[in-house]
């Protein structure tokens, strides 16, 4: 995709108003046109060139580069070969790669309702003014802001598999055994699960929050006046009010949670026994440690069909809702 | 951790704007119980709230500061105040990943920023053919984070096409491949939309050029806008993982994010120093976050709901 695709013909007569000087009039319709004809076609252009230049080199080339990839086998200094569609029969027909896919399915989902349903309760608890509630709702946003690698380090310390590690010593006040959390094949993909939520509800709580405070304040009033109680407003007022806010954070979460990585790769890089290993873990050993880098490229074309399919679904579904 | 005051009478800490009296009716209509039991309940749940998602940061805070031998030595409880932690983590070269990611972090910024104000003034304040060409390549660059490009990225990032430049190995290839960012880019769009356009006619006539239009007219305008590209712009960049992983090739190109892992890894280092190293990791965004705070919010809210 060459700027020189998208760059249009000069409009035709726009050299001779150019050099008609100062317009006289100051009439609408000629302020209006003034737009089109101060400077050259090109002006805009080159005020989005670094944009499009970087876009070109760190966004469409390597798509343009994965997809060509997943279609041959990658041979360093030898000359890459066509293979057709071989690399995505092996990664379909892989059980690693299937297994993958369903801990990634089940993690994105895991954690998009996780993180909405805390979100809304958080959101609907501190919605309000005042300073105490401002200072916890801030507190409480804290862990959007911190760096995922240090959220990975510091939940693997909390997770420490001993009884005395801080989570297993808080479960061990109210009465439960202790957990080997992300050592542990049968808890793993849920302590992941965990992390991501208490670091993905904050963020849904803040949204909702922008959301609560649209929604009409009339209508409250109005469910007061119908005796409505304080479980029906929230079910039939705020709810409804807020679907639009619930699809957008779907779409974010579903697809954050789809391309997870860092996470994974920190606390336990797809262990233990391959319990946690999610697609770009995956992609990330086929490709850069086994050098398999056609085959990683397919399940990176896969990951990123899923991701489109489904964002194009959900704004379906929107549209169809809105009519 | 002091919210800035300076919108009182509502405005601390994450508020919100809409303040007319009598329209703060709330969902639950917590904020208006005024019995004994209500507050007590109200308390609690605050109280739960904080535990929950600022506990396990206070326990890092502490633990920084402590003798953390072995993981069980987490806790929120100070015990035995401590330099040693930020000492060993210093001696293990702590100071140059964290001036690599604030290299990475200042001049990744500057070049985001530069390059969104440039294209938001082509976007908002000019019509010219295939315009919406350009708006759906930067739409589409949304759908495609550097996750699913990792592999492409980095062969790119080792040969770069037409120019032959090989960024492995050095903090350039953390950079530019951030120059761009379409969120950026949508927000300086809308927001100099909205600046009158009679500002710009009138300096049209007097014979300033686009340049000058655009750096002295609709730049100085757009702070607000300038101030959410900039508070997003630094917490997307510092919090950077896969694509420093991609382009370090040794611990001289670190940055800090990624050298806790390797500082957890090596025997000799104990949890302590992880935090310690941790605490520096997380400070930048979390000050960045508390200053920056109303345009942190402005731009998530705005961002989103509008999607």
């Amino acid at each position: 995709m060459s700027l020189d695709q998208v760059r249009p013909a000069p409009p035709p007569g726009q050299r001779a108003t150019r050099s008609a000087g100062r317009p006289a009039g100051g009439a609408a319709a000629e302020r209006r046109s003034r737009g089109r004809r101060s400077g050259r076609w090109w002006t805009p252009w080159l005020f989005l060139a670094p944009a499009l230049l970087l876009f070109l080199y760190f966004k469409f080339i390597p798509m343009a580069h994965a997809l060509t990839m997943s279609f041959q086998e990658v041979r360093p200094y030898l000359g890459n070969r066509w293979v057709g569609t071989d690399n995505y029969a092996t990664v379909l027909g892989s059980e690693g790669f299937r297994e993958a896919a369903w801990h990634t399915v089940v993690l994105a989902a895991g954690q998009t309702a996780g993180s909405l349903l805390l979100g809304l309760a958080l959101a609907l608890l501190m919605e309000g003014q005042g300073r105490r509630l401002g200072f916890v709702r801030s507190a409480a946003f804290l862990p959007v802001v911190v760096p995922v690698a240090v959220v990975a380090e510091l939940w693997r310390i909390m997770y420490h598999p001993t009884g005395d590690g801080m989570v297993n010593s808080l479960l061990g006040v109210v009465g439960f055994g202790p957990s080997g959390f992300i050592n542990d094949p049968d808890s793993s993909l849920v302590s992941l699960m965990v992390t991501g939520i208490w670091r993905g509800a904050p963020y849904d709580m803040m949204i909702f929050l922008a959301g609560l405070a649209s929604v009409d304040r009339g209508l409250y009033e109005a469910a007061k006046v119908d005796g409505a109680s304080r479980g029906q407003r929230v079910w039939h007022v705020t709810v409804p009010g807020l679907r639009s806010v619930f699809s957008i954070l779907f779409i974010l979460a579903a697809i954050r949670g789809l391309r997870v990585f860092t996470e994974v790769f920190l606390l336990t890089n797809g262990g233990p026994d391959g319990s946690t290993e999610v697609v770009m873990t995956l992609i990330y050993k086929l490709g850069l440690e086994q050098n398999r880098l056609g085959v990683g490229a397919a399940g990176a074309v896969l990951l990123f069909v899923t991701t489109l399919v489904l964002t194009i679904a959900v704004h379906l579904v929107r549209r169809r809702e809105s009519k | 951790m002091k919210p800035s005051s300076r919108n009182a009478p509502t405005g601390t800490g994450i508020g919100l704007s809409k303040s007319a009296p009598g329209l703060t009716e709330t969902a639950l209509g917590l904020t208006e119980s005024r019995s004994a039991g209500g507050r007590i309940l109200k308390a609690l749940t605050y109280l739960l709230v904080l535990v929950l998602f600022a506990g396990p940061l206070l326990a890092l805070l502490v633990s920084a500061f402590s003798r953390v031998k072995d993981p069980t030595q987490l806790s929120v409880i100070p015990s035995g105040a401590t330099l040693d932690n930020f000492r060993v983590a210093f001696d293990q070269g702590v100071l140059a990943y964290l001036l690599n990611s604030f290299f990475v972090v200042g001049f990744g910024l500057l070049l985001q920023v530069a390059v969104s104000v440039l294209a938001g003034y082509a976007l908002a304040r000019k019509v010219f053919p295939g315009m919406t060409l350009a708006l759906v390549a930067i739409l589409a660059t949304l759908m495609l984070p550097e996750e699913i490009l990792a592999l492409p990225l980095s062969l790119i990032l080792a040969d770069l096409p037409v120019v032959h430049f090989n960024l492995i190995g050095t903090l350039a290839g953390m950079i530019v491949p951030l120059g761009a960012w379409g969120f950026s880019i949508l927000v300086m769009t809308e927001f100099m939309k909205d600046v009158p356009k009679e500002l710009e006619e009138a300096a049209r006539i007097d014979g300033a050029g686009d340049l000058r239009i655009f750096a002295q007219i609709i730049l100085p305008m757009c702070r607000p806008a300038l101030g959410v590209i900039g508070v997003f712009g630094f917490t997307m960049i510092w919090d950077q993982y896969l694509l420093p992983l991609l382009v370090a090739t040794d611990s001289s190109s670190y940055t800090l994010p990624l050298a806790l892992r390797t500082l957890r890894i090596d025997p000799d280092v104990t949890p302590g120093v992880v935090l310690a190293a941790s605490l520096l990791a997380l400070l930048p965004s979390v000050i960045v976050f508390l200053f920056f705070q109303r345009s942190f919010v402005h731009g998530l809210s705005s961002g989103a709901l509008k999607g």
